[in-house]
């Protein structure tokens, strides 16, 4: 629809308070999105390529660390006993709580009609697929004998077992396997209208008729339109337990054991705030180049990172509130072993990785207290930086340190993780990174009908401000965006 | 030498021939005219008729008489599926195919079992969900009388168009013509089939 407005839209411009920056159209939105996708090869930006070969080439690092393991075994990496999980299941976790901000940026910020949702859930939500695709190969090939990982699906056997349904191991498979498929039918439900956009701007007949196949013919059909509102409101309102409870699962993998520092009940709460906390300064990491990049500074405005800073400090108190209690669940428990677990965590071996957490998670986001702050992209990006190392942290202090220092002292042992075990690491930055600029290649990385329905959301509100100025009179008032 | 002669074949009799214009489509250039042109043209008694929108517009299925009936209730029973299928197969193995005494706990206990009944809920009413997207708009469609209009194009992106179908009974290829004009559209264009 035709702006009356003659100001013309500024991509290189920050906005601080507006989560849309003026003088966009239907057209210029749609143009703008879709023109990174459609624009031909050779045109696709340097760094872009840049960061491509070196994702791929620590996919390569990857594939071989993963050919040693399968070849030589899990003695290639440097578990053993008593720290029989080591860093493999800290990078599990890590990479499945990056996850869990996409899924809360695409569901529940829709069911809390939060509209800043908007231009980032897109990007957020390929982030969750690819983090759960690096996350999941960690308890897949962890096994010892990967090969025989079916056995934990329950099929008729010739050896006439069943899994253990009762164990939150088992609960992982069914967990992880559920919110990857239903991350996957929600992401690829709200691309169906922008693949038509896509189909429909396309000049080349092999991509037209590509994104044409993925369309599914969608007409933008009114009947249609009321069916996916009702789709996508279902499937926001089943990922939003969803992502509580695979986090709770994955926490109940160590809660549901004995060793002191693992039989903690805060966990399942604690690790889904932890989740929230480290995947949301993933999501501002990717966010602040690419909005350079693609000079889409008035779609990603300063507003919203005002607003995921906040969320980072709040999960990031709730996190810090989790370290408090397990120091009082120590002292008040009376139990000696946990009250060891507090001890060693102070000052036995491996104290520099604790104090490093509280610094990293306890301390370095309370900057985020200040807008200034959290409207600095600098202070943002180096935070982000920090706060993922701190959530690496927590993860090595929780899962091996506890195991270091179990029950009996004849049982107490070391761990260091070995070089495979940090090639294996490394190489699931590689297929990420490599995942994740493909799609930001060749998929639209802002969501375009939402973004349109917003424009036309703020076109409402400013011809009814119009209307109240020139009449002095208030009819009804549409919802106010941004907030 | 053929003696008889064949009578030519007479065209068969269809009860009516579909109509070669599949519709008449007016577009527009807001929300706003179009919802005002679904609103004008139920008054004026179409049934028959769909809005294109590159983005959902509140009230404009309603306004055509369009309704979602049985998808809820699909989605319920989805999820009523999964939780089902959750608690056979684990009382299926637990207490009847091989039960074993876990930590003194009963064999089948369902406190264990919360976590997988959840998840295969969520992932079955999730199948449903899409599913029934997919069926319910009989989607992939991948052709579409729609499709044969030129500006048609812009619908997924800036522009908005309301067609009245040639199905419907009132529809008169010249009088739906001069309704939509009253409407003051940008333009108005034949669909053909």
């Amino acid at each position: 629809m035709a702006s009356t407005d003659p100001v013309e839209y500024r991509g290189d411009v920050e906005y601080k308070e507006t989560l849309l920056g003026p003088g966009n159209t239907f057209k210029t939105i749609t143009d703008r999105i879709n023109g990174i996708v459609l624009s031909p090869l050779p045109k696709t930006p340097v760094s872009i390529l840049i960061g491509l070969a070196i994702a791929f080439a620590l996919l390569l690092v990857f594939l071989y660390a993963v050919a040693q393991l399968l070849i030589i075994g899990i003695g290639v990496w440097g578990v053993n006993i008593p720290v029989g999980w080591g860093i493999d299941i800290v990078n599990f976790v890590w990479w499945i709580g990056i996850g869990h901000a996409g899924t809360l940026i695409s569901a529940i910020l829709l069911l809390m009609r939060q509209e800043w949702r908007t231009s980032i859930n897109r990007a957020a939500e390929a982030m969750t697929l690819f983090a759960v695709a690096c996350a999941g190969f960690y308890p897949l090939f962890h096994t010892g004998r990967p090969w025989l990982d079916y056995w934990m699906v329950p099929y008729p056997n010739s050896l006439g077992l069943w899994p253990q349904f009762q164990s939150p191991l088992e609960w992982d498979v069914w967990a992880i396997t559920t919110y990857a498929t239903v991350s996957l039918l929600f992401w690829l439900t709200g691309l169906i209208p922008d693949f038509a956009a896509l189909r429909d701007q396309a000049e080349n007949v092999w991509v037209k008729r590509i994104y044409g196949a993925l369309a599914l013919g969608w007409r933008g059909s009114a009947g249609h339109w009321q069916r996916y509102e009702f789709a996508v409101l279902i499937l926001a309102g089943l990922s939003t337990p969803l992502v509580v409870s695979v986090h709770s699962i994955v926490s109940l993998d160590f809660a549901a054991g004995i060793v002191p520092g693992w039989h903690v009940t805060l966990f399942p709460p604690y690790f889904v705030a932890g989740a929230v906390f480290a995947g949301f300064a993933m999501v501002m990491l990717l966010m602040i180049p690419l909005r350079h990049l693609y000079g889409l500074k008035d779609f990603i405005t300063l507003r919203h990172f005002d607003l995921m800073a906040k969320v980072t400090l709040a999960t990031g108190l709730i996190v810090f509130y989790g370290y408090m209690m397990e120091l009082f669940f120590a002292w008040y428990s009376g139990n000696i072993f946990e009250e060891a677990v507090a001890t060693n965590r102070f000052f036995g071996p491996y104290s520099w990785s604790y104090w490093a957490l509280i610094f990293c998670n306890g301390l370095a986001p309370q900057i985020f207290w200040f807008k200034s702050m959290r409207q600095n992209l600098w202070v943002c990006f180096i935070t982000s930086l920090i706060i993922s190392v701190g959530m690496w942290l927590e993860r090595w202090v929780i899962i091996p340190i506890s195991l270091t220092r179990d029950f009996v002292p004849s049982s107490w042992g070391y761990y260091t993780p070995t070089i495979f075990d940090w090639l294996t690491y490394i190489g699931t930055f590689g297929l990420f990174f490599t995942l994740f600029l493909l799609f930001v290649r060749v998929l639209p990385l802002i969501a375009g009908f939402e973004m349109r329905g917003l424009q036309q959301k703020m076109n409402e509100e400013s011809a009814h401000k119009r209307e109240v100025a020139r009449h002095g009179r208030t009819e009804k008032a549409p919802a106010p965006a941004g907030d | 030498m053929r003696t008889t002669i064949r009578p030519k074949r007479e065209p068969k009799k269809v009860a009516a021939a579909p109509s070669p214009v599949y519709g008449l489509m007016a577009q527009f250039d807001g929300p706003e005219s179009l919802l005002h042109a679904a609103e004008k043209a139920a008054e004026a008694g179409y049934t028959r008729m769909d809005g294109y929108s590159p983005f959902p517009i509140e009230e404009l299925a309603e306004t055509m008489g369009k309704k979602v009936n049985w998808y809820p209730w699909c989605i319920f029973v989805g999820g009523l599926t999964g939780l089902a299928t959750a608690f056979f197969m684990i009382y299926y193995a637990t207490v009847l195919d091989y039960p074993m005494v876990i930590q003194g706990r009963p064999y089948f206990n369902w406190q264990t079992s919360v976590p997988i009944f959840f998840e295969l809920s969520i992932l079955l009413a999730a199948f449903t969900t899409v599913g029934g997207l997919l069926i319910g708009s009989r989607l992939p469609e991948l052709y579409h009388p729609v499709f044969n209009v030129p500006q048609f194009e812009r619908a997924s992106q800036d522009s908005f168009f309301l067609c009245i179908e040639s199905r419907d009974p009132q529809f008169d290829r010249r009088l739906t013509q001069q309704f939509l004009e009253g409407l003051h559209p940008l333009n108005i264009a034949e669909v053909s089939q």
